[in-house]
């Protein structure tokens, strides 16, 4: 087992300042109640970070500290709390994990103490389980609720209708009750001039992601793609900061690009390319690295993951629209990824295959999820049938370590190397 | 017909897995369609106005073997998509034309696009309903969804449904409602006169017959019950709650009434009380549908409560106007919306002094035993507490 980074890892320019950016953002988290200033606590997909930002309010993401949390094995006793308290063992580990964390004093993964919100925003997109996460959270708190309802793209498009009562939630609801807990006045060109932020550092992190259909790749799309999306889809989108992240970011693969080097892995550099992938599904935190270190060991690279697309799906086009700021908002919030229908996710994976010239997929099954796990069988198999690549199915979880059987899944993943080896050598001969 | 020759009629629709009763009312005149939907709410009205059968899919309970169903499911999930996808593998789902997928939970949700990928002939709809509740905001959403799910029915049946029609399909549902609101107020009165295993088949038999000839079951059976005198026991009187979507199995639910627990409310099938009050027949017909979702509709955890205050109100309300003594959870095993909600209903319970329990179970959970104690010793403490 090897969870440990070796000591003598490199970090890059741009590892460092997301580390600097996520410090700074629990620092300021830490000090807002005693500072007054105001803070909102919402979700990941379909997150106003510009939004909130108009109004000077510190934006606290439960998610993000679920899979801090978990990233440095603290949930599994969070878990427990939570359950001791009442909570089942069956629903989703991530509001367990957080309402775990608030029982035991809202000490954030930092170690910082985490404030009271005055402001919850539930951004109900692509998750019924981030309603009665919120409703619970309010249980603690005397606080407003926002909620802003996403309808769902079941049949693969965004309707006028849905637009319409997206955006009307935003300007009649949202952004009124927002000015009134912030004292904030509304200023629409300060969200123009942040959205023209978000869509430059989005330009840049599409460029990045696809900079992975080069051969060999020169990220990981999924396990390193994770830290990839952190400063975008938190508190950071829109902010100048994050568009200097993703210039530094991007700058650096463009150089291993040029090296002909792949993806940076906890213990250094990736060896040979040997097999690509596609991932679906979250990844499991509380055994990020040993679960990683199954890939790059057998020299397998993700080139694509959807997960990536939870807070925004930027590679079909979509950016974030300074000349309609409130339109694309809704916009945004409706095409997240866990908001598409199931035919769309196919198409999505199917494409990605193809354009990523992948040689398989794997899908990790959490169990917490239903959003994303429910029907994902059924996705593996239309994957396999019109894309002719096998693909893997495991089991774990985001952040419940009882769920994560190392052994069981090394096994499947290593059954499934030598089942791609042996079908690229019977393609090669 | 006496009370046994309506609960048989009713157990056999209830065992009935072929559902044989929509295809008896398909053939009998060609050109009939059906339509399926899964828990918890779509505005039957609106099918029922087309001509078409609305049909409440609940999975296959306890008596359906589950062979395909497994293999498009992962470990850590409840039952009923499993043996839904099963009853429509097996062709038993083939007399619909097609089915609607309520807003319920991200479970139905996705299977809502697996039927669309596995019944690619068949007419598929997702059936979002507001979480916000202002007329001129999610009113608006909602009576175009509304306005669609119409115009989709009508190219169905080839005629468009007009104002009248639902005019009038709105009233035959408050009928219905009516007739239920009447068996309820019959059951929380003289519980032992109208058991609720029972109760629940008239539930069950209202989600495959014709609207109309199901309000006049319900008062053929509150009238006959009232024509027998059936032994009256010292059971306590209880609310269930969280039996919203998967079901439980008839045999747990008369190992409640065993244990001696009197149910005397619940959110069994919940579609058939969905709607508080009647709908307004006069005026536009989709604006009344909208109005009495958003501002007279039950609470349940599928939908937002927007004032922390009212949480579990109702759940508190239906113990208070029933008499009952306590409560039951009963969730589906892996439900989020019942078990993530379960803690906060709990605690508004325990601010009011009622008394509760809780337990999980399987629509095809076998063993009873423990559950059955459990319901036991919760009347024990019952009788005793309010002795
Ligand atoms: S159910 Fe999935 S998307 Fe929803 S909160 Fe849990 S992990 Fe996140
Ligand atoms: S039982 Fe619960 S989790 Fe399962 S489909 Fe129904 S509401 Fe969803």
């Amino acid at each position: 087992m090897s969870n440990a980074a070796p000591q003598d890892v490199i970090k890059e320019p741009s590892m460092l300042k997301q580390k600097e950016m996520i410090d700074t953002n629990f620092k300021s988290l830490s000090t807002a109640n005693e500072e007054g200033r105001k803070v909102c606590s919402t979700f990941v997909p379909g997150n106003l970070n510009e939004l909130l930002m108009c109004f000077d309010l510190v934006r606290n993401f439960p998610e993000i500290n679920a899979l801090q949390n978990g990233m440095r094995k603290k949930t599994g006793r969070l878990i427990m709390e939570a359950e001791r308290n009442g909570q089942s063992e069956d629903v989703c580990t991530y509001v367990k994990s957080d309402l775990g964390m608030m029982l035991q004093g809202n000490i954030g993964p930092t170690g910082d103490k985490l404030p009271d919100p005055d402001v919850l925003l539930l951004s109900y997109t692509g998750c019924f389980t981030f309603m009665k996460w919120f409703e619970l959270v309010r249980e603690h708190y005397d606080c407003e609720t926002i909620m802003l309802h996403v309808p769902y793209q079941a049949d693969g498009k965004i309707t006028q209708n849905m637009r319409d009562y997206v955006v009307k939630q935003l300007k009649e609801d949202v952004i009124p009750t927002l000015e009134r807990v912030s004292g904030v006045k509304f200023d629409m060109d300060r969200l123009r001039q942040y959205m023209r932020e978000s869509a430059k550092a989005e330009d840049d992190l599409v460029w990045i992601l696809q900079s992975a259909k080069n051969k060999p790749s020169p990220i990981d799309a999924f396990f390193g793609g994770v830290y990839y999306i952190g400063p975008i889809f938190t508190a950071f989108r829109g902010t100048e900061a994050a568009t200097e992240y993703y210039r530094t970011l991007r700058g650096e693969i463009e150089q291993r690009l040029a090296n002909g080097q792949g993806p940076v892995t906890p213990e250094g550099d990736f060896g040979k390319e040997r097999f690509r992938l596609v991932v679906e599904g979250t990844p499991n935190y509380t055994n990020f690295r040993e679960f990683w270190k199954m890939f790059y060991d057998e020299g397998a690279v993700v080139v694509a993951s959807t997960y990536t697309k939870v807070g925004g799906v930027y590679d079909f086009g979509f950016r974030h629209d300074p000349d309609h700021p409130i339109e694309s908002l809704a916009d945004y919030c409706l095409g997240c990824y866990t908001n598409l229908s199931l035919p769309a996710r196919i198409r999505m994976l199917c494409n990605y295959m193809e354009d990523y010239q992948a040689d398989g997929l794997v899908i990790n099954s959490v169990k917490s999820c239903n959003s994303f796990s429910a029907g994902q069988l059924l996705m593996l198999r239309e994957i396999e049938k019109r894309t002719g690549k096998p693909a893997a199915f495991i089991e774990t979880d985001l952040v419940d370590p009882r769920y994560f059987s190392a052994a069981n899944v090394k096994n499947r993943l290593e059954s499934y190397f030598q089942m791609l080896q042996q079908k690229g050598a019977i393609q090669a001969a | 017909m006496t009370v046994q020759e309506i609960v048989d009629r009713c157990q056999a629709l209830f065992d009935d897995l072929d559902f044989n009763a929509v295809k008896d009312w398909k053939a009998a005149e060609p050109g009939r369609k059906a339509i399926g939907y899964l828990p918890i709410y779509v505005p039957r009205e609106i099918i029922h106005a087309a001509g078409m059968l609305p049909v409440g899919i609940f999975g296959g309970g306890d008596q359906l073997e589950v062979i395909h169903g497994d293999a498009y499911y992962q470990s850590y999930i409840c039952r009923i998509p499993r043996s839904t996808i099963e009853l429509g593998l097996t062709g038993r789902l083939d007399s619909l034309d097609g089915m609607l997928f309520p807003s319920i939970c991200d479970v139905i949700r996705n299977l809502s696009g697996m039927w669309q990928l596995l019944f690619k002939d068949k007419y598929v709809r997702y059936f979002d309903v507001p979480q916000t509740y202002r007329d001129d905001i999610a009113g608006t959403f909602y009576i175009h969804e509304l306005q669609s799910l119409r115009d989709d029915l009508g190219e169905l049946v080839g005629r468009p449904i007009s104002d009248d029609d639902l005019r009038q399909s709105i009233a035959v549902y408050n009928d219905n409602r009516k007739a239920i609101a009447a068996l309820y107020q019959y059951r929380a009165e003289r519980p032992w006169q109208a058991p609720t295993s029972e109760l629940y088949l008239l539930l069950r038999a209202g989600m495959v017959l014709p609207v109309e000839e199901h309000s006049q079951l319900l008062r053929d059976y509150v009238a006959a019950a009232a024509e027998e005198e059936r032994p009256r026991r010292d059971n306590c009187r209880v609310v269930v709650n969280g039996v919203f979507c998967e079901q439980p199995p008839l045999g747990l639910i008369k190992s409640l009434e065993l244990a001696g627990c009197y149910v005397v409310d619940d959110d069994f099938l919940l579609i058939t009380r969905w709607l508080l009050d009647d709908v307004p027949t006069a005026g536009d017909p989709l604006e009344n549908l909208s109005k009495a979702f958003l501002h007279h509709s039950a609470a349940t955890s599928a939908k937002f409560e927007p004032d922390k205050a009212d949480k579990g109100k109702f759940l508190i309300e239906q113990v208070r106007s029933s008499g009952a003594e306590g409560v039951i959870f009963a969730a589906p095993s892996f439900c989020d919306p019942a078990l993530l909600d379960r803690p906060m209903l709990q605690e508004a319970l325990n601010k009011v002094d009622i008394p509760f329990t809780a337990f999980k179970y399987a629509e095809n959970t076998g063993q009873l035993q423990a559950i059955r104690e459990q319901a036991g010793t919760f009347a024990d403490s019952i009788k005793l507490w309010s002795a």
